[in-house]
């Protein structure tokens, strides 16, 4: 779900559809109902490849302690506000 | 009849078809076949609703008898009620829930698009905000007809028997009296009878793909805008009006 333009999409949810055409459908009927959205994407579930509680560290952990690959050692002017 | 009785006959019409189909579609709440759809044909329900309440509230101010649109919805009996016989049918299974849909929305969708030309500027304003709604209620009928027709031997025999179910009520419809003539020399609505190709070629075309039969016009009942209705439709009155009947003047 796109929310609005200029946004990515975000994940909304899950829904049961016979197929694509009405799988739009229902995700527009259950998840726009109160003006959340400006685009909707759905994908089969059987297309996502996702990663695995399992892997967890492996996958996310390196990346926790090397701090400088955060932007905290710069000086941001303050006129730059969208950084 | 004045020009006001005339456009209070016709916004008291399409009032009581939404109001009236609202509350049957509302039935389906907690017993849609999935979840899914019970949203979307809650969300049409109250689609409808709303319609409705704009138009019993503009019939209420033109009729001057101090009514609003509770007034018009939960006091009225059922020989006041002007709407037509087919939104009163009970829901059915699925396939005939979705036949009246496919068959109602078609008309209403005709209907409201020349509405939005109305000398009315009233009726004129809910047609405009209404033709979107409306449009994504005829789509929401069509794939299911679609689907249901064209799937398994078992959803074609239930959306056939469904269609020919809510066949007859639908030459209710384009039928022509006092109100629609009046209606059509002041410029407030259209000719039924103009009304009519455009409904037969969209619901033939549908039919068609959805490897449905086009039923027969065999009897034709009629009654609905004079405030004759089935038998069912007491039912109906009966739960919708309970609680303000009850409660008078109840508020959330």
């Amino acid at each position: 779900m796109r929310s609005r333009r200029g946004l990515s999409h975000t994940h909304a949810g899950s829904i049961h559809a016979a197929d694509a055409t009405m799988a739009l459908r229902n995700a527009r009927d259950v998840y726009t109902r109160r003006g959340e959205g400006s685009s909707i994407w759905v994908v089969p579930a059987s297309a996502i490849t996702a990663s695995s509680p399992d892997e967890k560290d492996p996958f996310f952990d390196p990346a926790a302690d090397k701090v400088y690959r955060h932007p905290t050692f710069y000086d941001i002017p303050d006129e730059v506000r969208n950084l | 009849m004045t020009e006001v009785e005339v456009r209070t006959a016709c916004a008291l019409r399409l009032g009581d078809d939404g109001l009236v189909l609202s509350h049957r579609l509302a039935e389906w709440a907690s017993r849609a076949p999935e979840l899914e759809e019970d949203v979307a044909l809650t969300n049409i329900a109250l689609d409808l609703l709303g319609q409705a309440r704009t138009l019993l509230t503009h019939a209420g101010g033109l009729e001057g008898r101090g009514r609003d649109e509770n007034d018009l919805a939960y006091l009225r009996e059922e020989r006041d009620f002007v709407n037509c016989l087919l939104v009163e049918q009970e829901n059915g299974d699925f396939g005939s829930t979705i036949a009246r849909q496919l068959l109602w929305s078609t008309y209403q969708l005709g209907l409201l698009e020349e509405l939005t030309r109305s000398t009315d500027s009233t009726l004129a304003a809910v047609a405009a905000k209404a033709v979107k709604e409306v449009a994504y209620h005829r789509d929401h009928a069509l794939q299911w007809t679609l689907r249901l027709g064209d799937g398994t031997e078992e959803s074609h025999r239930r959306m056939q028997a469904g269609l020919d179910r809510m066949w007859p009520f639908t030459a209710e419809l384009f039928e022509r009296d006092g109100v629609t003539a009046e209606a059509v020399a002041l410029g407030i609505g259209p000719d039924p009878d103009g009304l009519r190709p455009g409904w037969d070629a969209a619901v033939d075309a549908v039919l068609t793909e959805a490897t449905l039969r086009r039923p027969a016009d065999t009897w034709a009942p009629t009654g609905g805008r004079r405030g004759l209705h089935t038998e069912r439709f007491g039912h109906l009155l009966a739960e919708m009006q309970h609680l303000h009947r009850s409660h008078p003047g109840a508020r959330w």
